[in-house]
Protein backbone atom coordinates (compact mmCIF):
# COMPACT_ATOMS: atom_id res chain seq x y z
CA UNK A 1 0.00 0.00 0.00
CA UNK A 2 2.40 2.26 0.87
CA UNK A 3 4.51 1.32 -2.34
CA UNK A 4 1.46 2.40 -4.71
CA UNK A 5 1.02 5.29 -2.63
CA UNK A 6 4.17 6.58 -3.94
CA UNK A 7 3.82 5.24 -7.33
CA UNK A 8 0.91 7.56 -7.61
CA UNK A 9 2.12 10.39 -6.25
CA UNK A 10 5.27 10.09 -8.27
CA UNK A 11 2.85 9.87 -11.32
CA UNK A 12 1.55 13.23 -10.21
CA UNK A 13 4.80 14.86 -10.01
CA UNK A 14 5.69 13.19 -13.32
CA UNK A 15 2.44 15.00 -15.31
CA UNK A 16 2.28 18.25 -13.55
CA UNK A 17 -1.36 19.74 -14.61
CA UNK A 18 -1.32 23.47 -14.26
CA UNK A 19 -4.77 24.47 -16.41
CA UNK A 20 -3.99 28.37 -16.54
CA UNK A 21 -3.14 29.02 -12.85
CA UNK A 22 -1.27 28.39 -10.01
CA UNK A 23 -2.92 25.65 -7.38
CA UNK A 24 -5.20 24.28 -10.41
CA UNK A 25 -4.05 20.63 -10.22
CA UNK A 26 -6.40 17.18 -10.17
CA UNK A 27 -4.52 16.31 -7.48
CA UNK A 28 -4.13 12.61 -8.16
CA UNK A 29 -2.34 11.78 -5.20
CA UNK A 30 -5.46 12.10 -3.53
CA UNK A 31 -7.25 9.23 -5.68
CA UNK A 32 -4.89 7.12 -3.45
CA UNK A 33 -4.92 9.06 0.05
CA UNK A 34 -8.97 8.65 -0.39
CA UNK A 35 -8.57 4.86 -0.70
CA UNK A 36 -6.36 4.84 2.39
CA UNK A 37 -8.48 6.40 4.23
CA UNK A 38 -11.15 3.61 3.78
CA UNK A 39 -9.09 0.62 3.73
CA UNK A 40 -6.12 1.36 6.51
CA UNK A 41 -5.90 2.94 9.41
CA UNK A 42 -5.64 6.16 10.17
CA UNK A 43 -2.29 6.21 11.51
CA UNK A 44 -1.05 4.41 8.63
CA UNK A 45 -2.79 6.60 5.70
CA UNK A 46 -1.34 9.48 7.97
CA UNK A 47 2.52 8.13 7.91
CA UNK A 48 1.83 7.26 3.92
CA UNK A 49 0.94 10.70 3.62
CA UNK A 50 4.05 12.33 4.95
CA UNK A 51 6.14 10.24 3.54
CA UNK A 52 4.82 10.47 -0.01
CA UNK A 53 4.86 14.36 0.15
CA UNK A 54 8.51 14.39 1.55
CA UNK A 55 9.59 11.99 -0.69
CA UNK A 56 8.27 14.09 -3.76
CA UNK A 57 9.30 17.21 -2.81
CA UNK A 58 12.86 15.60 -2.21
CA UNK A 59 12.59 14.49 -5.59
CA UNK A 60 10.84 16.86 -7.95
CA UNK A 61 10.38 19.80 -5.65
CA UNK A 62 11.89 22.96 -3.77
CA UNK A 63 12.17 23.99 -0.13
CA UNK A 64 9.13 26.13 -1.36
CA UNK A 65 7.40 23.71 -2.79
CA UNK A 66 7.82 21.62 0.21
CA UNK A 67 5.28 23.86 2.44
CA UNK A 68 2.69 24.10 -0.13
CA UNK A 69 2.39 20.59 -0.10
CA UNK A 70 2.47 20.05 3.32
CA UNK A 71 0.43 22.28 4.73
CA UNK A 72 -2.01 21.49 1.88
CA UNK A 73 -1.77 18.17 2.49
CA UNK A 74 -2.33 18.02 6.12
CA UNK A 75 -5.29 20.29 6.07
CA UNK A 76 -6.82 18.11 3.46
CA UNK A 77 -6.27 15.43 5.39
CA UNK A 78 -7.82 16.43 8.36
CA UNK A 79 -10.67 17.52 6.59
CA UNK A 80 -11.24 14.32 4.59
CA UNK A 81 -10.89 12.76 8.54
CA UNK A 82 -13.85 14.88 9.55
CA UNK A 83 -16.17 14.37 7.03
CA UNK A 84 -15.41 10.99 6.65
CA UNK A 85 -16.12 10.53 10.66
CA UNK A 86 -19.77 11.82 10.29
CA UNK A 87 -21.11 9.09 7.91
CA UNK A 88 -23.36 11.59 6.01
CA UNK A 89 -20.85 11.57 2.99
CA UNK A 90 -20.03 8.64 0.86
CA UNK A 91 -16.06 9.41 -0.80
CA UNK A 92 -17.40 11.88 -3.29
CA UNK A 93 -18.13 14.22 -0.70
CA UNK A 94 -14.93 13.68 1.18
CA UNK A 95 -13.00 14.23 -1.79
CA UNK A 96 -14.34 16.95 -2.64
CA UNK A 97 -14.14 18.44 0.45
CA UNK A 98 -10.46 17.45 0.72
CA UNK A 99 -9.83 19.17 -2.70
CA UNK A 100 -11.54 22.46 -1.59
CA UNK A 101 -9.35 21.81 2.02
CA UNK A 102 -6.03 21.45 -0.03
CA UNK A 103 -6.44 24.29 -2.29
CA UNK A 104 -7.53 26.45 0.86
CA UNK A 105 -4.11 25.81 2.86
CA UNK A 106 -1.93 26.38 -0.35
CA UNK A 107 -3.81 29.55 -0.39
CA UNK A 108 -3.07 30.26 3.17
CA UNK A 109 0.57 29.72 2.17
CA UNK A 110 1.07 31.72 -0.89
CA UNK A 111 -0.81 34.62 1.68
CA UNK A 112 1.85 34.10 4.36
CA UNK A 113 5.04 33.56 3.26
CA UNK A 114 5.04 36.27 0.25
CA UNK A 115 3.16 38.67 3.04
CA UNK A 116 0.61 39.53 0.19
CA UNK A 117 -2.90 38.83 1.33
CA UNK A 118 -4.16 39.76 -2.31
CA UNK A 119 -3.13 36.55 -3.42
CA UNK A 120 -6.67 35.10 -1.97
CA UNK A 121 -8.71 37.47 -3.97
CA UNK A 122 -8.46 34.01 -6.01
CA UNK A 123 -10.02 31.82 -3.73
CA UNK A 124 -13.36 32.08 -4.97
CA UNK A 125 -11.98 30.59 -8.03
CA UNK A 126 -9.97 28.29 -5.98
CA UNK A 127 -12.72 26.25 -3.98
CA UNK A 128 -14.98 25.99 -8.02
CA UNK A 129 -11.73 24.24 -9.35
CA UNK A 130 -11.61 22.24 -6.02
CA UNK A 131 -15.32 21.57 -6.11
CA UNK A 132 -14.87 19.80 -9.42
CA UNK A 133 -11.62 18.67 -9.31
CA UNK A 134 -12.58 16.77 -6.05
CA UNK A 135 -15.75 15.42 -7.56
CA UNK A 136 -13.86 14.22 -10.59
CA UNK A 137 -11.30 12.40 -7.85
CA UNK A 138 -14.34 11.21 -5.91
CA UNK A 139 -15.57 9.68 -9.01
CA UNK A 140 -12.75 8.09 -10.05
CA UNK A 141 -11.98 6.31 -6.61
CA UNK A 142 -15.36 4.87 -5.81
CA UNK A 143 -15.17 2.00 -8.54
CA UNK A 144 -11.10 1.25 -7.45
CA UNK A 145 -13.19 1.28 -3.49
CA UNK A 146 -15.47 -1.57 -4.88
CA UNK A 147 -12.43 -3.84 -5.86
CA UNK A 148 -12.21 -6.38 -4.13
CA UNK A 149 -8.59 -6.19 -2.60
CA UNK A 150 -10.03 -3.29 -0.85
CA UNK A 151 -12.89 -5.15 0.69
CA UNK A 152 -10.27 -7.20 2.01
CA UNK A 153 -8.01 -4.67 3.61
CA UNK A 154 -11.67 -3.17 5.46
CA UNK A 155 -11.03 -5.80 7.63
CA UNK A 156 -8.21 -4.24 8.84
CA UNK A 157 -9.57 -1.63 10.28
CA UNK B 1 -22.39 2.73 1.89
CA UNK B 2 -19.81 3.77 -0.73
CA UNK B 3 -23.20 4.75 -3.08
CA UNK B 4 -23.25 8.51 -3.84
CA UNK B 5 -25.14 10.29 -1.63
CA UNK B 6 -28.12 12.93 -1.96
CA UNK B 7 -25.62 14.98 1.08
CA UNK B 8 -22.86 15.02 -1.58
CA UNK B 9 -24.76 16.71 -4.20
CA UNK B 10 -25.77 19.01 -1.82
CA UNK B 11 -22.14 19.79 -0.96
CA UNK B 12 -21.05 20.32 -4.40
CA UNK B 13 -23.33 23.08 -4.86
CA UNK B 14 -23.29 24.27 -1.58
CA UNK B 15 -19.27 24.81 -1.71
CA UNK B 16 -19.86 26.46 -6.06
CA UNK B 17 -22.32 28.68 -4.76
CA UNK B 18 -20.12 29.75 -1.89
CA UNK B 19 -17.68 30.70 -4.45
CA UNK B 20 -19.78 32.48 -6.83
CA UNK B 21 -21.26 34.44 -3.93
CA UNK B 22 -17.65 35.14 -3.12
CA UNK B 23 -16.53 36.23 -6.52
CA UNK B 24 -19.50 38.48 -6.66
CA UNK B 25 -18.45 40.23 -3.26
CA UNK B 26 -14.64 40.66 -4.32
CA UNK B 27 -15.46 41.58 -7.79
CA UNK B 28 -17.41 44.47 -6.24
CA UNK B 29 -14.87 45.47 -4.06
CA UNK B 30 -11.64 44.74 -5.99
CA UNK B 31 -12.66 44.77 -9.18
CA UNK B 32 -10.94 48.04 -11.77
CA UNK B 33 -10.04 49.74 -9.21
CA UNK B 34 -6.56 48.57 -9.46
CA UNK B 35 -3.75 50.83 -11.12
CA UNK B 36 -0.26 50.14 -10.04
CA UNK B 37 1.31 46.64 -10.11
CA UNK B 38 2.63 45.43 -7.51
CA UNK B 39 5.79 43.21 -7.21
CA UNK B 40 6.54 41.03 -4.14
CA UNK B 41 10.48 38.84 -3.37
CA UNK B 42 9.82 36.83 -0.54
CA UNK B 43 6.92 39.09 0.71
CA UNK B 44 9.02 42.27 0.57
CA UNK B 45 8.14 44.53 -2.06
CA UNK B 46 10.34 44.83 -4.78
CA UNK B 47 9.03 47.14 -7.12
CA UNK B 48 5.72 49.36 -8.34
CA UNK B 49 5.01 50.08 -11.39
CA UNK B 50 2.02 52.16 -13.12
CA UNK B 51 -0.71 49.98 -14.81
CA UNK B 52 -0.95 52.95 -17.44
CA UNK B 53 2.89 53.33 -18.62
CA UNK B 54 4.36 50.49 -20.85
CA UNK B 55 7.45 48.88 -19.62
CA UNK B 56 8.86 45.89 -18.73
CA UNK B 57 10.91 44.85 -15.67
CA UNK B 58 13.23 41.47 -15.12
CA UNK B 59 12.61 40.41 -11.81
CA UNK B 60 15.37 38.38 -10.39
CA UNK B 61 14.31 36.48 -7.38
CA UNK B 62 16.27 33.53 -5.26
CA UNK B 63 18.63 32.52 -8.45
CA UNK B 64 15.86 32.62 -11.03
CA UNK B 65 14.04 35.55 -13.44
CA UNK B 66 10.53 36.28 -14.32
CA UNK B 67 10.19 38.66 -16.96
CA UNK B 68 6.90 41.18 -16.15
CA UNK B 69 5.62 43.10 -18.98
CA UNK B 70 3.10 45.87 -19.02
CA UNK B 71 1.94 47.46 -22.19
CA UNK B 72 -1.65 48.87 -23.13
CA UNK B 73 -3.03 48.81 -19.62
CA UNK B 74 -2.29 45.04 -19.16
CA UNK B 75 0.30 43.06 -17.45
CA UNK B 76 1.59 39.76 -17.77
CA UNK B 77 4.90 37.26 -17.41
CA UNK B 78 5.94 36.83 -20.66
CA UNK B 79 8.98 34.46 -19.94
CA UNK B 80 10.59 33.06 -16.75
CA UNK B 81 13.06 30.43 -15.55
CA UNK B 82 11.30 28.39 -13.14
CA UNK B 83 10.04 24.66 -13.97
CA UNK B 84 6.28 24.67 -13.80
CA UNK B 85 5.51 27.90 -15.74
CA UNK B 86 2.74 28.73 -13.99
CA UNK B 87 3.34 32.08 -13.97
CA UNK B 88 3.69 32.62 -17.76
CA UNK B 89 0.52 30.09 -18.51
CA UNK B 90 -1.64 32.20 -15.88
CA UNK B 91 -1.67 35.30 -18.63
CA UNK B 92 -3.04 38.80 -17.63
CA UNK B 93 -2.86 40.29 -14.13
CA UNK B 94 -6.16 41.23 -12.92
CA UNK B 95 -7.24 42.62 -9.58
CA UNK B 96 -9.40 38.82 -8.97
CA UNK B 97 -5.70 36.78 -10.80
CA UNK B 98 -3.10 38.09 -9.28
CA UNK B 99 0.46 35.71 -10.58
CA UNK B 100 2.18 33.86 -8.43
CA UNK B 101 5.45 32.20 -8.96
CA UNK B 102 5.92 29.88 -6.23
CA UNK B 103 9.20 28.56 -7.04
CA UNK B 104 10.40 32.21 -6.89
CA UNK B 105 7.85 33.33 -4.13
CA UNK B 106 7.23 36.11 -6.35
CA UNK B 107 3.65 38.08 -6.24
CA UNK B 108 2.48 40.41 -8.51
CA UNK B 109 -0.49 41.91 -7.35
CA UNK B 110 -2.88 45.10 -8.51
CA UNK B 111 -4.09 47.12 -6.04
ZN1 LIG C 1 7.00 30.77 -12.26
Amino acid sequence: MTALAIIFGYIEHLIPLPIGAYGIKLGLANIVVLIMLYSVNLYGAFSVNIVRIILCALLFGSFTSFWYSLIGGILSFFVMVLIKRTNRFSPLGVSICGAVAHNVGQTAVAVILMNEFRIALYLPILLIVGAITGALIGIISIPILKAPIFKNTKKVE
Amino acid sequence: MKAIKKSDIILLICIILAGAILLCIFSAIFLKKGQTVVVKVNGEEYARLPLKKDTELLIEANGGTNLLIIRDGKAWVESASCPKQICVADGELSELDPIVCNHHSVSITLE
